[in-house]
């Protein structure tokens, strides 16, 4: 890390490295198998299992960011997608032309990171003066209200039928709604989303985020002022959850008020409570075990006989499993397998901490 | 029979009576918490570079005084004022930014992050680009300030380890490293030496006393042998308000103060 590798004499091997060195071996594995799953994978895997997962896990990212640093768990991300994913079908083309703008996909893209933005800083700014519970009820309310506001309103959000249709721009020639060109793009995006969230924690203002978190009002003695970081903090993470809402809509090419409903929110949480909200991965883990038992469960379930609805069912026993065994999620469990066999490892060498 | 030795106060705010040349001049500051009024009718100057104790039993309101001049509580009346400039109704970052700093009783700190994030986060608070989303490089001013303030308190060592995992004693240290962040120009210590053992006692004492002349402190603390050695005065209070001001000697030999203070005889 940047910082933490100053004085001369602490300095060890591992900080002299070049920074691609520094990546352990395990991510360079995971890069390798993402990048050439293409030549393996059926288009059902990379469109709907990878693609959905990617989705989600930036969604959910947004979520980690505002509740792993800022300690602010946030209902609204999803509605921060739906919000861009709503203007890229408005501003630009869609099956809805009596309502659809068709403007350029250079100014609908920014546009819908921007309105998107402006919809998170609000709503954002009413949150932060709330803690704990009820920051959840009112990231809720607001959450609710734009949901039945996207039903009733037929002028801008076109009712109960929404959008379909909307298809991503013919860029380069590419159909990047073919499902190995969807899986890049939404592997990129994902990628870049990890990345910028794995280097703004250590930035000033990601390591500010942790402080409020962890005290805020010892930051306000420190001189920072604690609401503004905050509502910075639901500013920022909308980029991560506009980014997942306008693939989404891509991916889907219709969005109507049921992407946004409350079922869709609650499922941001869930996926961000799974796998874990205190490192990045925690959210791409959690939405790749969502999507795959999303998938697969109605074949399972089937076969002992039950209805398919009931995905739910094992959706929600396995996030009580969580919350009751893990409340850090897959990666905290993990994290733990890992401690334990080191020292059950040194345990049996002799050795102290290597 | 014991007149406070506080001068009459002013009446008129308005009116500037206040020399410029005090680091904080505080008038007339009470705080009621309902019908409680925790301190009452506190007036106190401090000269830039003075180093004063305030002395008294539990609930006389040190702590509250210290709330009041930082901010984290609105005074019900009075006015504070910060090196001239009227800061009472400023929000705590605010004074912060303007050189005040402050420690805590309690060890206020950052549990998740590292003891050099903690540091380098009090460095931040006082200085320009707290929004900054770029990572501040190797040779970063603010990161070797942070250093040098993590050897001055002696947790060099310590650095690297998340604060929720340091001793006690450590903590208090790291508490005392970010009040000293930035360019302070007048320090509140809450009692910063409950809890700590008498080698770590010596080693505060000894930080004090190196500060650099022209930051200014108040320090409450109930350890006499801490207190009476690293200030130039003191006062005294009781019940939410001032009865005595004096030098370290004159309070130390002071009857009514042994009386209410250091021996037993509580009413």
């Amino acid at each position: 890390m940047a910082m933490t590798d100053q004085a001369p004499r602490f300095v060890n091997r591992a900080d002299q490295k070049l920074w691609f060195e520094r990546i352990p071996a395990p991510w360079w594995a995971l890069a390798v198998v993402l990048l050439f799953l293409p030549v393996v994978a059926n288009n059902f895997w990379l469109f709907q299992v990878m693609g959905w997962t990617f989705i989600l896990g930036m969604i959910g990212l947004s979520l980690m960011f505002l509740a792993g640093y800022g300690g602010m768990v946030s209902l609204l991300q999803m509605s921060i997608a739906g919000m861009a994913g709503y203007m890229v079908a408005i501003l630009g083309n869609s099956g809805t032309v009596t309502v659809s703008l068709g403007l350029a996909w250079w100014i609908v893209l920014p546009a819908a990171f921007l309105i998107a933005a402006l919809f998170a800083t609000i709503s954002g700014a009413l949150a932060v003066r709330t803690e704990g519970i009820y920051t959840i009820m009112i990231t809720l309310a607001i959450a609710a209200a734009f949901f039945y506001f996207t039903r009733q309103n037929y002028t801008i959000f076109n009712g109960y039928s929404g959008f379909n249709l909307v298809l991503p721009p013919q860029l380069f020639g590419v159909n990047w709604r073919d499902p190995v060109p969807f899986y890049y793009l939404s592997l990129a995006l994902a990628a870049l989303s990890y990345g910028a969230v794995v280097y703004v924690s250590r930035s000033p203002f990601g390591l500010a985020l942790q402080g409020v978190r962890d005290n805020p009002r010892r930051m306000a003695a420190l001189g920072f002022n604690v609401t503004a970081h905050r509502v910075a903090a639901y500013a920022l993470a909308s980029v991560f959850a506009s980014a997942g809402g306008i693939l989404l809509v891509w991916q889907n090419a219709q969005i109507a008020p049921g992407t946004i409903g409350m079922s869709a929110a609650i499922d941001v949480l869930v996926v961000a409570v799974v796998g874990g909200m205190r490192r990045p991965l925690g959210p791409f883990i959690g939405a790749f075990i969502y999507v795959i038992l999303q998938v697969f469960s109605p074949d399972i379930l089937g076969f002992f006989g039950f209805s398919a609805d009931r995905f739910k069912l094992i959706i929600g026993l396995g996030f009580l499993a969580i919350v009751l065994f893990s409340p850090d999620g897959v990666l905290g469990l993990w994290d733990r397998w890992r401690a334990r066999r080191r020292q059950q490892q040194d345990q049996k060498t002799g050795g102290g901490v290597a | 029979m014991n007149a406070p030795v506080t001068p009459p106060r002013p009446v008129a705010l308005g009116q500037s009576h206040v020399s410029a040349g005090n680091a904080l001049e505080l008038r007339g500051i009470t705080k009621m918490f309902g019908a409680l009024a925790a301190i009452s009718d506190v007036t106190l100057s401090v000269r830039p570079g003075e180093r004063r104790a305030v002395l008294g039993s539990n609930g006389a309101g040190k702590t509250t005084l210290f709330n009041c001049i930082t901010g984290d509580f609105l005074p019900t009346a009075g006015l504070i004022r910060f090196f001239g400039e009227d800061v009472t109704l400023f929000p705590p970052h605010e004074r912060i930014r303007r050189g005040l700093r402050r420690t805590y009783q309690i060890s206020s700190l950052f549990a998740g992050l590292s003891v050099i994030d903690n540091v380098y986060l009090a460095c931040r608070g006082v200085s320009r680009n707290r929004f900054s989303l770029i990572r501040p490089r190797r040779d970063d001013a603010l990161v070797h300030a942070a250093e040098t303030l993590v050897e001055a308190v002696h947790l060099t060592a310590e650095k690297d380890r998340l604060v929720g995992e340091l001793a006690y004693g450590q903590q208090r240290q790291l508490e005392i490293a970010l009040a000293l962040s930035g360019a302070p120009r007048f320090i509140l210590f809450d009692e910063p030496a409950a809890g700590l053992s008498p080698t770590e006692r010596r080693d505060l004492v000894s930080i004090l006393t190196t500060l650099p002349s022209h930051i200014g402190y108040i320090i409450i603390e109930h350890d006499m042998d801490v207190a009476l050695r690293v200030v130039e005065s003191v006062t005294m209070m009781h019940n939410g308000r001032i009865f005595k001001e004096g030098r370290p000697e004159e309070i130390e030999d002071d009857p009514e103060v042994q009386e209410l203070y250091l021996g037993g005889g509580h009413e």
